[in-house]
């Protein structure tokens, strides 16, 4: 492994720095407070993979109390909940769901897309040395402890927030009016200011590294799904994240300085005095959606980039409409900003704007029901490798049709009025954000942990894991949708004591035994994580025959990635070309004279 | 191997299809007896199952052509190398053109049952605000004119008030005055397919009829504190005579101090009441 270049004697040509000198910083610069790309990256998947696990075990308490209500919860519930003899109070309820989704959505799927895979991929991926602004890339994953400080904090402090992920005013502004609205909100608020600050650094970043980084020949049209997911993403975060920061200032200045943004005048809470002002609660809503909605979309945008690029390779075929995938792409991107509105139908929102959301968001169907066909087609004749990783991205696919789909009924206003903050919309999410983003983290921790760690992760375990979690995860939220049509709302922590949903609980009981197994089946893929770092079978640059940039490094990439500069000659898709001669691949670096499908004209 | 994962994916998607075609044998679909009981509660369904008809047909075919393409891929000869080909202009017009044709009716279909619901008559001037619904934590508590007269937006000395018990006439279109005491709530009764928030500061008019008399449970759908799940209430629908019957009742109920057996004042309103009712 020649890890450096040696430094020219003499001053480095412009145009050259690429060649520039690497020293090897000390063990704290490099492992620690180390501003390599790689390393940043793994250790924003290090922290995203020990939240996973904290928001899981939320997500279990969660399931406990919907299937055996007041009763005492083994484990966790001696754990957490001692002093009520390990039973779940209503308070604790409301905690546990309002804390496991701001653990899943803000430290686990956002950082572990963009922070950990966004980082380690897109300098290997487009042929740079690092990031643009290596320092900041640093600061954005440092900036994740004190967001996790703040919302671990908050437990301590009256039990901790409890007034959802979305925090709806008046509920969250005012202490008196619930007991995790006091100290515990404002560390709430500050956490997810840092969770703001270290996104944005990320977004910075990856904008300018993929706009001004790019190895010679590396246009855009070259570039792969995952850098295109990444670069929409990042311009996503960049434009709506200001929004949240802005509003969550708002609601600190609300409840520290006396404001009153989202306080209407008049309101009696827990019969404290009457409240005085003039805000309005439904703006909260409309600047909390506004981020939020197109946040969706940072959730899921880059895992359909790594999707994308992991089943062509595992397809052994070129990319189905790469253009299309990336129009669309954009397009899911662009309409993201002007659907806000569809979380807000029964908000008391004038309902004459409740129809132009109702257009936008069909619209937005569109793109999506685009790329899923890209995706078929790209599997469509290919010579499927049937590993974990491939599995993986077909669970993507066929998650992402029922969520999807799901959509529609929440698009159409009328049935929304019905179905919305019921179960049905619990399932829909669900099935995108963990069905298709989770599923798609699957595939892509084991499709790059190679690069990574310079071993192989055990396929055999792996799909051991898919098969277990794929099983428990339909059987966890399929049946939600049939609580929602059933009417339970969301966020009840005793739906039975109304007789109408009383029928429902043996089908909530079978619920939980599926999202036990579950949880216990990711301890699986963790063993074969954990093991693969030391004992996995080592593997040379590019184990699965890839085209992309990044198996032209070598296994793990030392500092500064490439030994030789990379240049790139087509896209990353060749896979199976008729010019590539016995090999089924042909890097981006190989040269190619035209492709071989297109005609002189192009 | 690879067949039996083929197989594996193409088997989830057949039992989400017979757990949906066994789902309202089994109880596990609309509340009750699985219809609405307002008319439009009716509507809503029949566009729901349209979507979901809709719906069905591409879960079914895309999951079909998902499970084809692994299958192909697993029984694909060794030596045979993947279809070179970088997509295919027709299909992606094809399939851009007729999801974008199905999307635009799913659309343009639904705004009649939405401007029928919520924009002709969202200030239902035609339509008699029969009570006034206030939401607190946690609790609902409504106030309905006394007999024969309009709701006021203050509270009147002669109003009546109940909890958690919301009664209507059956039969006609009626209207409350939604609004919320301390935080955001919804009011939402399953039965009747009617939601609304009710926000703080801001006092909203929500109609809805009910087609048959009963009882059906009114619920709060938006989290409001620990005591969410606890806004049990019912909405109790009866016919014309008795509901205004009722609410004489309640205005007596409510005015009597046990010293006398009926005031003057009320046994005119109570006149009022009678000569008012058609």
């Amino acid at each position: 492994m020649s890890a450096t270049i040696t430094p020219p004697a003499v001053s480095i040509p412009p145009g050259d720095e690429m060649h520039a000198v690497h020293h090897q910083p000390g063990w704290i610069r490099r492992y620690i407070f180390s501003t390599d790309h790689k390393v940043i990256g793994i250790q924003f998947l290090f922290t995203t993979l020990l939240m996973l696990m904290v928001g899981g075990a939320l997500a279990l308490g969660v399931r406990w109390q919907l299937a055996w209500p007041w009763e005492r919860m083994p484990i966790l519930g001696d754990m957490l909940f001692r002093t009520d003899g390990g039973q779940i109070t209503p308070e604790a309820y409301t905690m546990l769901f309002t804390m496991h989704a701001t653990v899943m959505i803000f430290l686990v799927v956002i950082p572990i897309l963009a922070g950990a895979f966004g980082n380690f991929l897109i300098p290997l991926q487009i042929g740079a040395e690092d990031m643009a602004f290596p320092t900041l890339n640093m600061l954005s994953y440092w900036f994740m402890w004190p967001a996790i400080g703040c919302f671990m904090l908050s437990f301590a402090y009256d039990g901790g927030p409890a007034a959802g992920w979305t925090i709806y005013p008046v509920l969250a502004v005012l202490p008196q009016a619930a007991p995790g609205s006091g100290f515990a909100q404002t560390l709430w608020l500050f956490g997810l200011t840092f969770v703001g600050f270290s996104s944005m650094f990320g977004s910075i970043n990856y904008m300018t590294t993929i706009i001004n980084m790019r190895a010679p020949g590396m246009t855009l049209f070259r570039m792969p799904m995952t850098i295109w997911g990444m670069f929409i993403t990042a311009i996503l975060q960049a434009f709506a994240l200001p929004v949240l920061t802005a509003a969550g200032f708002m609601m600190l200045a609300d409840r520290m300085l006396g404001t009153t943004f989202f306080i209407p005048g008049g309101l009696v809470v827990n019969n404290a005095p009457a409240t005085v002002g003039g805000g309005q609660p439904l703006m909260w809503q409309h600047l909390f959606w506004f981020y939020s909605h197109p946040a969706v979309y940072i959730m899921l945008l880059p895992a359909m980039g790594m999707v994308s690029d992991m089943l062509a390779c595992m397809s052994r075929k070129p990319l189905f409409g790469y253009k299309p995938m990336i129009f669309s792409m954009a397009t899911i991107a662009g309409l993201g900003f002007i659907v806000w509105g569809h979380h807000m139908f029964t908000s008391g929102m004038n309902p004459i704007v409740g129809m132009t959301f109702m257009v936008s968001t069909i619209l937005i169907a569109l793109p999506s029901a685009i790329k899923t066909f890209n995706w078929i087609g790209t599997m469509w004749g290919g010579k499927l490798q049937f590993n974990t990783v491939l599995l993986n991205c077909a669970a993507f696919v066929s998650m992402f049709i029922t969520g999807g789909l799901s959509g529609i009924f929440m698009a159409a206003v009328p049935v929304d009025v019905y179905i919305h903050d019921t179960y049905f919309i619990v399932a829909h999410f669900h099935y995108i954000l963990f069905g298709s983003t989770l599923f798609g983290i699957f595939a892509a921790i084991h499709f790059w942990f190679p690069k990574m760690f310079g071993r192989m992760m055990s396929d055999r375990v792996g799909q051991i894991h898919f098969f277990i979690t794929f099983a428990a995860f339909n059987c966890t939220f399929f049946p939600m949708h049939l609580l929602g049509i059933g009417g339970m709302p969301r966020r009840y922590a005793d739906p039975y004591h109304f007789p109408y949903l009383e029928h429902l609980l043996p089908l909530n009981q079978f619920m939980t035994y599926a999202a036990i197994v579950m949880g216990f089946a990711q301890f699986i893929l963790l063993f074969n994580f954990g093991w693969s770092i030391f004992f996995g079978k080592k593997c040379g640059r590019n184990p699965w025959n890839s085209n992309g940039l990044e198996w032209q490094a070598p296994s793990p990439p030392p500092h500064g990635n490439f030994d030789v500069q990379p240049v790139v000659y087509h896209g990353p898709y060749e896979y199976s070309s008729p010019v590539s001669g016995e090999n089924d691949y042909l890097p981006q670096t190989e040269y190619m004279p035209r492709r071989p499908d297109q005609s002189q004209g192009h | 191997m690879a067949r039996f994962w083929s197989i594996y994916f193409m088997s989830w998607a057949a039992l989400a299809v017979a757990l949906c075609l066994a789902a309202p044998s089994l109880g596990w679909w609309f509340p009750d007896t699985g219809e609405a009981m307002s008319s439009i509660g009716r509507r809503i369904d029949g566009l729901f199952y349209i979507i979901l008809w809709i719906t069905s047909i591409v879960f079914v075919g895309t999951q079909i052509a998902l499970g084809y393409v692994l299958w192909k891929g697993a029984v694909k000869p060794a030596h045979e190398k993947a279809t070179y080909s970088h997509g295919n202009h027709t299909l992606e017009v094809i399939w851009t053109v007729i999801p974008g044709i199905v999307l635009l009716f799913i659309a343009i279909y639904q705004m009649d049952v939405w401007a029928a619901f919520r924009m002709r008559n969202y200030a239902p001037g035609e339509i008699e605000a029969i009570a006034e619904v206030t939401a607190r934590q946690f609790e609902w508590r409504i106030r309905y004119p006394a007999p024969g007269k309009p709701l006021m937006p203050m509270p009147q000395p002669d109003d009546v008030y109940t909890v958690n018990d919301l009664r209507i006439p059956v039969g006609r279109p009626v209207s409350i005055s939604l609004r919320s005491g301390d935080v955001q709530h919804s009011f939402f009764v399953p039965v009747l397919r009617i939601k609304q928030d009710a926000l703080p500061g801001t006092v909203i008019p929500v109609w809805f009829d009910a087609l048959q008399p009963g009882s059906y449970d009114l619920v709060c759908a938006e989290l409001c504190g620990w005591g969410h799940y606890k806004m049990k209430a019912r909405v109790l629908a009866t016919s014309e005579e008795l509901f205004q019957k009722w609410k004489q009742e309640a205005v007596l109920l409510q005015a009597d101090d046990g010293l006398q057996s009926a005031s003057p004042a009320e046994s005119t309103a109570a006149d009022q009441a009678q000569t008012s009712t058609p």
